[in-house]
């Protein structure tokens, strides 16, 4: 059962939005969950997550960044093309209560599964405030979208280029410094921010919670591929996560199991450019 | 002439099938077929359709191959059995048809597995014939999983006229035939083929669908008369022992879904990979070395995939003696052939790894026998003082799976036993009305044909569950 893609786009260099027809998983999809496809029958499953859902037009939202083979190839397809699989909702959806006021971090490509969550904060009561980060103005994914949903949004850049120059960190940071209190962060972008984040708030005893990004095959608990240390017990981040509590999550692992395969990955992107470019070798 | 002794079945050499994943096992010719059913006692009363749990009618069908008439042999048992091939090839025979064969208390039983096996292939190269379908009864059934025990259900069910819509997770149906048993030792092109037969009785299969998070089972309840839960024992178990998440351990199921479901054996050809791959040409795993823990069928495959990916020593780790390994005889022995070292009564009690977070070491102690538990099997106690260590590059966990509890973790009203299983009656019947379960997820991992033998009498159950309603 193939599924379509309605609309294809490119965010900002490397960063790509892909609308697909998917009317069972756009009629149940939550803040926070995701989607495993495949594009072909020799394809990896990959793991994204749902970014935005349409429960009337039957569409779920993805938006990927292109860091190999598989994410390359996803962003040579067109509208109209199709993908071979497309499996969800995965994971548990986020939990979004009436907290008080909610401290969002997206970083890169991780404003993508940060804007259901905040629109979900804001319509469920909460005082939304958002921070987005990129390595420059250029890179910055989904400004408008983010700044709908909050009632206070940031922006920063590595460069300096747009918004505060510096990281997301130095803004939590200043907010949780400030009057404002804050009943819950939530911080989703490349393991590393994650794990500042979690370092800048837990003095400050706020629950902070994270999305992990570990590597996934099934995506149903069936494969441990996606085990991750929180509390010092092992989860399966797909059907446990991928949302833990930062203060519990064991980040030194997770960035150790994510490079697992760095070696095969090379290989199988410079195959990839080589059939499609022509090898220069 | 009568031919007294079993005909032997030819495999594929040790020393070549060792660096290739085609069948090990070559299936018997037209001549040993019919001179193996001709040794068929044609018992009045036969001993062997009793060890059969899905009832096929042996002494019929064997007489058929007797005469030479395979196809209808093979009409003969896809009446009881919609998977003949793969029963063929994976049943624990010597436990079950062949176990009751009057012919074994004689010698040898009838090979029935390989007659099995034989007719079944025999058909599928010459086109399969699908019987007419029967008036639709107007009743709907939602099918949970396609793994033995569901595709079983399904094909009954169908047969019967009821409209079946089997629900499956992967991307791709046949449950463990699918995603663990290898390549070598069950074709994926034959499990395709048998469920292609089963969706030509009728059956729709829908891949890529989760049940609990895409529709729960109380949704599926709503536009369907009843519901099967055929979702296996997939969840895998781990040691809990320190470094168990260092790169390089891999539980079972992760390790033979990427080799088997992925294809990793023909990475890069296929995306996903096994690591540490080889330069250009080489085997994968070329000189790598493999520890598999664990003692069952499923640490045999994962032992035997691992040989043919190219390591150069793989051993088995399991904490009994060999008399007390519970994988198949005949599977020990093909692994052995493959170059498959054993170290019985050891146990792993940590991982080591290096300062990049890889596997190098596993940490053993030595074990010993001593009063046997409930299960009648001895109880392994370590024997201080005896600690070692083996190198090795990666490590394959296969001490068992149990059932995953993402449905029962969403149906309310379906009870479940403390080791997470299903709680069904005899006939499947589980404590949620309208909801029947079998196969793994109801007895915890056990075997496919007990599997199918569930999903037979499930079927049977719903059908009168159905008349009644
Ligand atoms: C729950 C979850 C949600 C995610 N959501 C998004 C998202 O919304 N947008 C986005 O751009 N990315 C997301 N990712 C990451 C995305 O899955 C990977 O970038 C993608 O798999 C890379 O594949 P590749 O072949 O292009 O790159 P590869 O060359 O295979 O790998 C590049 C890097 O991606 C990671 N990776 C590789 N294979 C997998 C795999 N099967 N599963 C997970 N990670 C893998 C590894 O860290 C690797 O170093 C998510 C991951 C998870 C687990
Ligand atoms: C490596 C290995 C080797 C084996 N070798 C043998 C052998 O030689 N002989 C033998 O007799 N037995 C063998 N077994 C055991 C045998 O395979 C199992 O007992 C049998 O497959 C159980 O059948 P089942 O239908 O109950 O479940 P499974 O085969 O596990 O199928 C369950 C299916 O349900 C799907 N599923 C689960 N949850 C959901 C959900 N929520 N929604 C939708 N779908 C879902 C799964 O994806 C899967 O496809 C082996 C097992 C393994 C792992
Ligand atoms: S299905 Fe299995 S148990 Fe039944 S006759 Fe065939 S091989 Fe024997
Ligand atoms: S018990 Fe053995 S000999 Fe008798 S009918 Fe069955 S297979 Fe033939
Ligand atoms: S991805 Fe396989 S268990 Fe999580």
């Amino acid at each position: 059962m193939p599924f379509k893609i309605l609309k294809k786009e490119e965010l900002v260099q490397d960063i790509h939005i892909m609308d697909i027809s998917a009317p069972r998983i756009a009629s149940k999809a939550q803040p926070g969950q995701f989607i495993i496809l495949r594009i072909d029958e020799k394809g990896e499953r990959i793991p994204l997550t749902i970014a935005d859902f349409d429960r009337d037009k039957g569409t779920i939202t993805v938006i990927f960044m292109v860091v190999g083979k598989t994410t390359m190839q996803l962003a040579s397809l067109k509208a109209k093309d199709e993908l071979l699989d497309f499996v969800g909702p995965l994971g548990l959806p986020s939990e979004i209560e009436k907290f008080g006021t909610v401290l969002l971090v997206g970083g890169g490509v991780g404003v993508a599964p940060v804007y259901p969550q905040a629109r979900a904060f804001k319509e469920a009561g909460n005082r939304v405030i958002s921070i987005i980060g990129a390595r420059n103005a250029d890179l910055l994914v989904w400004e408008d979208k983010m700044r709908d949903v909050s009632d206070e949004m940031y922006i920063t850049t590595d460069d300096g280029t747009k918004g505060h120059h510096g990281f997301v960190t130095d803004i939590v940071k200043q907010i949780l410094e400030s009057e404002e209190k804050v009943d819950r962060v939530v911080a989703i972008g490349p393991p590393v921010m994650m794990r500042a984040v979690a370092g800048v708030t837990a003095p400050f005893k706020v629950k902070t919670v994270v999305s992990l990004n570990s590597i996934m095959v099934d995506g149903t608990g069936m494969c441990g591929a996606c085990r991750v240390l929180v509390g010092n017990e092992t989860k399966f981040a797909c059907v446990d996560g991928p949302e833990f509590d930062a203060h519990l999550v064991d980040f030194t692992l997770l960035m150790n199991r994510l490079a697992m395969y760095q070696p095969e990955e090379k290989a199988s992107l410079s195959k990839y450019k080589c059939e499609r470019e022509g090898c220069l070798c | 002439m009568p031919v007294l002794g079993r005909q032997d079945m030819p495999r594929q050499d040790p020393d070549v099938r060792r660096s290739n994943f085609e069948e090990v096992a070559l299936g018997y010719s037209e001549e040993q077929a019919v001179a193996e059913a001709k040794r068929c006692l044609q018992c009045k009363k036969p001993k062997c359709v009793e060890g059969c749990p899905v009832e096929v009618m042996i002494p019929e069908f064997i007489k058929y191959a007797a005469e030479g008439d395979f196809d209808s042999a093979a009409r003969q048992i896809k009446t009881m059995n919609a998977l003949p091939a793969i029963c063929g090839r994976v049943c624990p025979q010597e436990t079950q048809c062949e176990e009751c064969c009057i012919l074994s208390k004689k010698g040898a039983s009838v090979a029935i597995g390989r007659l099995e096996r034989f007719v079944s292939d025999y058909e599928r190269r010459r086109g399969v014939k699908i019987p007419p379908a029967p008036p639709p009864s107007g009743k709907k059934i939602a099918v949970v999983g396609s793994g033995p025990a569901g595709l079983t259900a399904a094909a009954d069910l169908a047969r019967i006229g009821h409209s079946v819509t089997v629900f499956e997770a992967l991307h791709e149906a046949g449950g463990v035939l699918i995603y663990g048993i290898p390549q070598f030792r069950l074709p994926k092109e034959i499990v395709k083929a048998e469920v292609e037969y089963v969706k030509k009785l009728g059956v729709t299969v829908l891949l890529d669908s989760v049940i609990g998070r895409l529709e729960t089972v109380d949704e599926l309840l709503a536009g369907y008369d009843a519901v099967f839960l055929g979702t296996g024992a997939g969840l895998p178990s781990f040691l809990n022992i320190d470094g168990e998440n260092l790169n390089g351990v891999y539980s079972a199921n992760e390790f033979l879904t990427r080799v088997n479901l992925m294809k990793a054996y023909k990475f890069p050809e296929y995306d996903t990979p096994v690591p540490k791959t080889g330069t250009s040409g080489e085997k994968l795993w070329k000189g790598k070395k493999v520890a598999v823990v664990g003692g069952g069928n499923v640490a045999m495959d994962s032992a035997r995939c691992a040989v043919r990916l190219g390591a150069s020593g793989v051993t088995v780790v399991y904490r009994r003696g060999e008399e007390e390994l519970p994988a198949r005889a005949e599977e020990i022995e093909n692994a052995k052939e493959e170059g498959v070292k054993f170290r019985l009564l050891t146990n792993p009690v940590r991982i080591i790894g290096d300062d990049r977070n890889w596997v190098t070491e596993i940490e053993c102690i030595n074990m010993y026998l001593c009063e046997p538990d409930e299960s009648g099997r001895c109880r392994p106690k370590p024997l201080e003082g005896t600690e070692h260590r083996i190198e090795t590059d990666f490590v394959i966990i296969a001490v068992g799976t149990s059932p995953n509890p993402l449905v029962p973790g969403t149906t309310a009203g379906l009870e479940v036993s403390k080791r997470g299983t299903v709680v069904a009656d005899d006939n499947g019947a589980t404590t949620k009305k309208g909801v029947y379960a079998g196969g793994d997820a109801v007895t915890g991992s056990a075997t496919v044909i007990s599997a199918m033998g569930a999903g037979k009498k499930a079927a049977r159950a719903i059908d009168g569950y159905l008349g009644g309603k």
